[in-house]
């Protein structure tokens, strides 16, 4: 029995109000309402906010990675001082003794006057004699003439100037860096010698120990990369292409296929340190295949990335509608030739777009490559193309594992510059796949 | 590089079968196409897959055999007296190999001649001396049994290198004239070709069994021979996870609660932070939001999974955790957090990483939901928020535990965020400021730069990773199986 029934006290309930105005329960009602849309506003404005949050936090700190501070001051070295430098036991000495020279005349002359002794030059600017030395044995014809001379200066240099390392942060008895440097440094920038420069160490440069972590830098990891996307291209390529063309158009209905399907699915989810282990114990462990090469790397992503361009794969051939092989087959091609000359072309944008998401997709991958060693400690790069597959190498995101997991600040910064680089790759990676679908995509 | 010489060598051979068969069938009816049962394109491709493909088969299975035969072989040459105390014929044999590899490089190199090598009254002490001039990676003083079974070993390689060659070539070379020979009007060369690609199709497709199989053998075999040398109930009941890699065994404890604890607290943080954003993100988006705010913030979201996980890794370490610092740490006076590794620095992290995963996959299902259902509600009388609250939400109730259920296993097996994030401490502790580990983090630095597995301290690494696969496997299915059948129901 309904309420109503039960209220027969009188006649019809009579309206207390116009349905124009709110009553109570349906502010609440309305409230509610609003309340439950804010939630869902401010959901995606924090997910915005961690987006911004996070490219915001790249860049501040990434972006320092890649500018470096030179000094440059107008030097000319005479013949005679060539000649009397080289004849010395000490050349370097000597020759740091003339930039010392070159270096306080310029500042005096700039109005700038500060003593300062060799050591303070070589904390600050590393080993200028022997660049100055290297500079006048390769360009004797300069011997007499004025030029420029650059020196990059050290990274507690670059920090201070940057602003990320101050005064306050320097450890009493550092022998690397004294309190009376940040005068001398200051005195420079008033001197307006100091300049930022573009890095391109950072760019092409190798990985290099933990006393030198100005100079690292990240080319020979890109190229690391690159050798294994190379092997990811041509293995998971046509593998992943052929297992969908087989799946989509020639699979009988059978436990077989069911079993492929359902592999495919679980390994798209399994975690990916696991493919690390897979890679450890079957590449390295039993096949002794080299470690941390490239080639390993190479392998243990393209079995990681099968099922991502096989799934996509799929689906860009089922868009081909079924006409085309209607009509192939009705102008006597064979099922295969109707695939491969009709179906295969047509689904070839898809196809293509979905592997390069595949690729970038592997690109950003870290785990796999630790367990297979490819963090070690690299500082060249290959010499020949075969060493470029099998040789030791790093690669962009295992090196930034590598910077951030050490102590010194400047490799914290390389590591977001690394990230600044690996993302770079990424946008441009996934942009050529938006063009790709935009441009050749039909619809059906 | 042989190999690659010899894959090229067959690559040649094949081509050349192609040329000569597609000549010949075109012959055989005297250069009048229309007399040929296929067309000339399908006479050569049959040469040229009769040739490449068995060849390339043989070189595949010598080389996934020859390591098993060799090292069988030069295993049994060890005397059971070499393999000292706490040592294992496996670790003896890297060692052989190292020692072959490092005679290979170094006669290579020209600092060992080749006679010498190869001798095997060579003086063992002598060796080691000469390799470890030539800067080769030489463990510990090579033995007389060690350095004998490390010139067999490497003449062993080499022979069965001369032998691989030698057969490839050899069926390649059989195959391509069967090809050839083959090649006549009335072969019907084109149904063969096509039978033959249909082969490597499906063998195509069975590489993703061969990786499954490849992966719960490689699990199974080191996790049992793990417990072999540790107690499996030591290994699920213990509560401390100290391995120590001094005393080679012994002294470890490897309880894999404390992991599995730290595991599921930070995977549970992480839920925390991307269930609520992300479910409310995607009831907005499906149901409140204009297609122009759609077509803007969906996107959007879903740039955060594209970040690479190394990326949030690093943003935990030195973003999160030190604001987090700077808020619960000694510094402002609360004093809850020590360092800037914590589980909620990884926690937060994760669950950024989450966010659209849970968000995207919510969005489908909540569509999926029929108008009609909608539609009756609103017919009652119900505001939107009710109807979503009353009515979608529960039909897609079963989708969203399944989506959530993925995002867990995500969870779960993530490495990087938790490696760089998380700390390296296992702790079975409540508090979500202090550090503790998990099972991928300890994987990481069980095997990391590791390539002989004897000791049970790196051959835990193989149980915990069967333990993850294991835990993600059933996650994954379960909740595959969920959504699946919820499509099924509105379908």
């Amino acid at each position: 029995m309904s309420d109503a029934a039960m209220d027969t006290s009188g006649a019809a309930p009579q309206p207390t109000k116009s349905l124009m105005t709110e009553d109570a329960r349906t502010k609440k009602r309305n409230a509610s309402e609003r309340r439950f849309r804010y939630y869902g506003i401010a959901a995606i404005g924090t997910g915005l906010f961690f987006l911004i949050a996070l490219l915001t936090a790249i860049l501040t700190a990434g972006i320092p990675a890649f500018r470096q501070a030179v000094v440059e001051i107008p030097f000319t070295m005479t013949q005679e001082q060539y000649d009397e430098a080289e004849a010395a036991m000490l050349k370097t000495g000597i020759y740091t003794g003339y930039f010392i020279d070159g270096l306080s005349a310029e500042m005096k002359e700039r109005g700038v006057d500060i003593e300062f002794d060799k050591a303070a030059v070589d904390r600050l600017l590393g080993k200028v004699g022997g660049q100055l030395r290297a500079y006048y044995r390769d360009n004797e014809d300069q011997l007499g003439q004025p030029i420029g001379f650059e020196v990059a200066a050290s990274s507690r240099v670059d920090r201070y100037l940057k602003g990320t390392f101050t005064r306050g942060d320097l450890v009493e008895g550092n022998r690397f860096f004294m309190p009376e440097d940040f005068d001398l440094i200051d005195a420079m920038r008033d001197a307006g010698i100091v300049k930022q420069v573009f890095n391109w160490t950072f760019i092409t440069g190798v990985d290099t120990g933990v006393d030198n972590p100005g100079g690292a830098g990240i080319g020979a990891s890109v190229l690391g990369s690159f050798f294994m996307m190379l092997v990811v291209l041509v293995l998971a390529l046509p593998i992943g292409v052929a297992a969908s063309i087989y799946l989509e158009e020639f699979a009988p209905k059978n436990r077989f296929t069911d079993l492929i399907e359902v592999n495919i699915s679980n390994l798209a989810a399994v975690p990916s340190i696991v493919f690390g282990i897979l890679g450890l114990a079957v590449f390295i462990q039993f096949a002794h295949l080299p470690q941390s090469a490239p080639l390993v790397g190479g392998l243990v992503l393209t079995l990681m990335t099968l099922p991502t361009i096989i799934i996509s794969t799929r689906a860009s051939l089922k868009a081909v509608p079924p006409s085309i092989r209607d009509a192939a087959l009705g102008v006597g091609a064979s099922k295969m030739q109707a695939v491969f000359h009709h179906v295969l072309p047509l689904a070839a944008p898809g196809i293509l777009t979905g592997t390069i998401i595949g690729l970038a997709q592997a690109l950003g991958e870290t785990a796999p490559l630790l367990l297979i060693g490819m963090v070690g400690f690299v500082a060249r790069y290959p010499e020949a193309l075969i060493d470029g597959f099998l040789e030791p190498n790093s690669a962009v995101p295992a090196q930034i594992y590598n910077w951030a997991a050490r102590s010194d600040a400047v490799f914290t910064e390389k590591a977001w510059g690394g990230i600044i680089i690996l993302l770079l790759f990424l946008i441009t990676m996934n942009t050529i796949a938006v063009i790709l679908r935009r441009r050749f995509e039909r619809r059906w | 590089m042989p190999i690659l010489w010899l894959l090229l060598i067959v690559l040649a051979i094949s081509a050349v079968g192609y040329v000569v068969g597609r000549r010949r069938a075109l012959a055989s009816v005297g250069h009048d196409g229309r007399a040929l049962h296929s067309l000339p394109v399908y006479y050569g491709a049959n040469a040229f897959l009769k040739a490449i493909v068995p060849a390339a088969g043989v070189v595949l299975v010598w080389l996934l055999a020859q390591p098993l035969f060799v090292d069988n072989r030069v295993s049994q040459m060890i005397p059971d007296s070499e393999i000292r105390e706490g040592s294992s014929r496996g670790l003896l044999m890297s060692e052989v190999r190292r020692t072959a590899d490092g005679i290979g490089n170094a006669v290579r190199a020209g600092v060992l001649d080749d006679d010498l090598a190869r001798d095997p009254g060579a003086n063992a002490e002598d060796m080691t001396a000469t390799l470890k001039e030539a800067g080769q990676v030489v463990t510990s003083n090579i033995t007389q049994p060690v350095l004998n079974a490390a010139q067999a070993y490497r003449s062993m390689i080499e022979r069965s290198n001369v032998l691989m060659t030698i057969a490839a070539i050899a069926v390649a070379i059989a195959g391509g004239a069967w090809g050839v020979m083959q090649s006549s009007g009335t072969f019907r060369a084109r149904n063969v070709v096509e039978q033959g690609v249909l082969a490597l199709l499906i063998a195509a497709a069975s590489v993703a069994i061969l990786t499954t199989i490849g992966i719960v053998l490689s699990l199974v075999f080191n996790t049992v021979e793990f417990f072999r040398l540790y107690p499996a109930s030591d290994f699920f009941t213990l509560l401390e996870w100290a391995p120590s890699f001094s005393g080679r065994g012994g002294a470890s404890s490897l309880g894999i609660i404390p992991l599995l604890w730290g595991t599921f607290y930070i995977s549970l943080v992480a839920l925390l932070v991307a269930v609520p954003v992300g479910l409310f993100a995607a009831i907005y988006l499906s149901e409140y939001a204009t297609p122009r705010v759609r077509g803007i913030a969906k996107p959007l979201l879903e740039i955060l999974a594209g970040i690479p996980t190394i990326v949030y890794g690093l943003f935990a370490l030195l973003t999160i955790g030190p604001l987090l610092l700077s808020v619960f740490g000694d510094s402002t006076g609360l004093g809850w957090m020590q360092g800037q590794r914590a589980v909620l620095t990884a926690g937060i992290a994760m669950g950024i990483m989450l966010i659209p995963f849970v968000s995207s996959l919510s969005d489908d299902i909540i569509n999926a939901v029929p108008q009609a259902m909608r539609d009756g509600s609103y017919g009652l009388g119900a505001t939107k928020s009710e109807t979503i609250k009353q009515v979608v939400l529960p039909a897609a109730l079963p989708g969203i535990v399944g989506a959530i259920l993925l995002a867990a296993s995500r969870a779960i097996g993530e490495t990087m965020i938790v490696v760089l994030g998380a700390g390296a401490a296992a702790r079975l502790s409540l508090n979500p400021f202090e550090a503790m580990t998990t099972v991928t983090a300890k994987i990481v630095s069980q095997l990391t730069g590791d390539s002989d597995f004897a000791s049970p301290e790196a051959l835990v690494a193989f149980a915990l990773g069967m333990t993850l696969f294991l835990m993600t496997l059933c996650l994954n299915v379960f909740a595959l199986y969920i959504v699946r059948k919820y499509r099924e129901q509105y379908d």
